[in-house]
């Protein structure tokens, strides 16, 4: 099986895991690759549990998009991975996998990447009107927006957050800082 | 020129309904009576808990898993435990492991009692709603003997569990879990021979073997296309490779298959139970190294070194090395799984949740086609949804 991985020239695998592999890939590669992955014989991962990104916003392809595939018929996963930046798009993996339609739209609505040829890429878990893209790193925990309900308007209202008391991010490692930024020792934060 | 009229009615199912099981809108296209379309809006649920998990420490992120899908908390807190523990390269000792094991075979029959029940309210039986959750309160006794609480138990933590079994828990299992076979032989001479259940859910919501795999289909709707999959049996985690059960298998994917196994599934679990309360024995229950799980209460009064640790673990909490896992468990549901990224920090870098109900839920729009409204409801209610973990 191992074998029969390396033999795909986009596969780049990085890791073997026993029960899971894992690899990267080039995003041009995509549906070469998964249609490979799907119809060899020898490694047929014919289910897509997962469509995933992680944000590093401090590198320069910022996003990894993860595909989590599991062959029954051998036991195996394979966790695929490639990188992306801010505004790079990739190909839709719709036609290959059916079920990659609302893992894609889950990608695009929490990380904002664009999946093209994606017949319906709406957002999925956020509300109507919703803006920014809630799982980047540098969206604020707290959101920008709360609603309430207006016993005038009779409706529910939409306004900028507002906190009573600022979010707190201790700084366990050192006992003396009690906050993020120590206040004369730049240097002690993580 | 021959001039075709459509006359398609759209209305709004939900968002609060009582068939939805939550709170599901659904955008339904009827001509007639006959559904032609029904697209799931979804996300009123959705309170980013997999952004607030980002911001917790790995013991503060294990009661969000009992808030996903409240009717089965054990199996996911289960999966975040197993995720963690593969990170920080520990095994958890045997008696951990029959306890967990225990303990998510009596969450799956909770979940099971709850859905059946629902299923079968949602088709028209109102009884079996009640003596379901006379059965369930008896089971969530046992919950709430060993972590305090009846529904976010927060009891299997990375390590181990909290704490052990009250005295005397295992005889009062024992006993229980004799009852229990003779309730789901009621349960299905309520049910199982039923005209009006079989009516109702014979060949409705049918999807073989490959549309199962290829929508992502996993746990009961995957096997009652007749594919027999199971995790604890396919990947076993914990005690799982030390007992033996049956998997059910339906054959024709229809709502009535997808009851039927789980009836089969309720009984494989008591045998489970009663298996691995058999082979139980007493030893620690969680990894002894107060790095990872915190001292005993008594030593702290005693100990300098136990007060520290105590002190760092529920502050800082602790470290788990640099490196990511996948990790899935059999949750009654389907597969439940856990994509966890570390920087190396105390907080996880990425948990990325992945909820069997939402594969499912997304089979909703093909299998309802050609059928009638009133069968959505059955649709819906044989899957087994559950917005705690579809909107996460």
């Amino acid at each position: 099986m191992l074998q029969e991985l390396n033999k795909i020239k986009e596969l780049n695998l990085v890791t073997d895991n026993k029960i899971f592999y894992s690899a990267v890939f080039s995003r041009e590669h995509l549906t070469k690759l998964f249609n490979e992955l799907k119809n060899n014989e020898l490694l047929c991962f014919n289910q897509l549990i997962d469509i995933t990104a992680i944000d590093h916003p401090s590198k320069e392809k910022r996003f990894e998009l993860v595909y989590i595939l599991l062959s029954m018929k051998h036991n195996k996963r394979v966790i695929l991975k490639t990188h992306l930046e801010e505004n790079d798009s990739i190909d839709s993996l719709t036609e290959i996998f059916q079920a990659s339609n609302w893992y894609e739209r889950e990608c695009y609505d929490l990380f904002g990447i664009k999946f093209n040829n994606h017949p319906d890429l709406r957002r999925i878990m956020t509300d109507y009107n919703f803006e920014g893209f809630p799982l980047r790193k540098d969206f604020p925990l707290t959101g920008h927006t709360e609603v309430r309900y207006d016993d005038v308007e009779k409706k529910v209202v939409y306004e900028p957050v507002q906190l009573t008391q600022e979010y707190r991010d201790f700084d366990y490692t050192s006992p003396w800082e009690g906050m993020t930024k120590g206040i004369d020792d730049e240097s002690e934060q993580e | 020129m021959k001039e075709i009229e459509v006359n398609t009615t759209t209305i709004n199912f939900g968002p609060q309904h009582p068939a939805a099981h939550g709170v599901l809108r659904l955008v339904v296209e009827l001509d007639g009576e006959v559904v032609e379309r029904a697209e799931p809006h979804i996300g009123l649920l959705h309170r980013g808990t997999e952004k607030l998990i980002e911001y917790k420490t790995y013991l503060q992120a294990v009661p969000y898993f009992d808030r996903l899908d409240y009717v089965s908390p054990m199996c996911q807190e289960h999966a975040f435990a197993l995720a963690t523990e593969k990170l920080l390269g520990i095994e958890v000792p045997q008696r951990a492991q029959y306890i967990r094991v225990i303990f998510a075979e009596i969450t799956r029959l909770l979940n099971h009692l709850l859905n059946i029940p629902a299923y079968a309210a949602d088709i028209g039986a109102v009884t079996p709603f009640l003596w379901c959750f006379e059965e369930r309160e008896k089971l969530l006794q046992f919950h709430e003997a060993v972590s305090g609480a009846r529904f976010h138990a927060a009891y299997f933590r990375p390590g181990g569990v909290h704490q052990d079994m009250p005295e005397g828990m295992e005889e009062k299992l024992g006993k229980h879990f004799e009852k229990l076979p003779k309730f789901i032989d009621d349960l299905e001479s309520l049910l199982t021979n039923n005209r009006i259940l079989r009516q109702r859910s014979v060949d409705i919501g049918v999807i073989s073997k490959d549309e199962a795999i290829e929508w992502g289909c996993t746990g009961p709707v995957l096997r009652s296309a007749g594919v027999p999959w199971d995790l604890r049996r396919s990947q076993p985690y914990d005690a799982y490779d030390k007992v033996e059960f049956e998997i059910p298998v339906g054959k024709k994917g229809d709502c009535f298959d997808r009851y039927l196994v789980r009836i089969e599934e309720m009984r494989q679990s008591i045998s489970i139970i009663q298996q691995c309360l058999k082979q139980i024995k007493s030893g620690e229950i969680s990894v002894i190294d107060n790095k990872i799980t915190p001292p005993k209460r008594s030593e702290m009064k005693h100990s300098m070194e136990s007060l520290i640790h105590h002190f760092k673990l529920f502050t800082e909490g602790y470290r788990v090395p640099e490196g990511e896992t996948y990790n899935a468990v059999e949750a009654p549901k389907g597969e439940f799984g856990v994509f966890l990224v570390s920087d190396g920090s105390s907080k996880p870098y990425r948990c990325k949740i992945r909820a069997p109900g939402f594969a499912h839920l997304q089979t909703l729009d093909f299998l309802s086609q050609g059928h009638l409204m009133a069968d959505i409801a059955a649709i819906l209610g044989s899957l087994d949804i559950v917005f705690g973990e579809i909107d996460r």
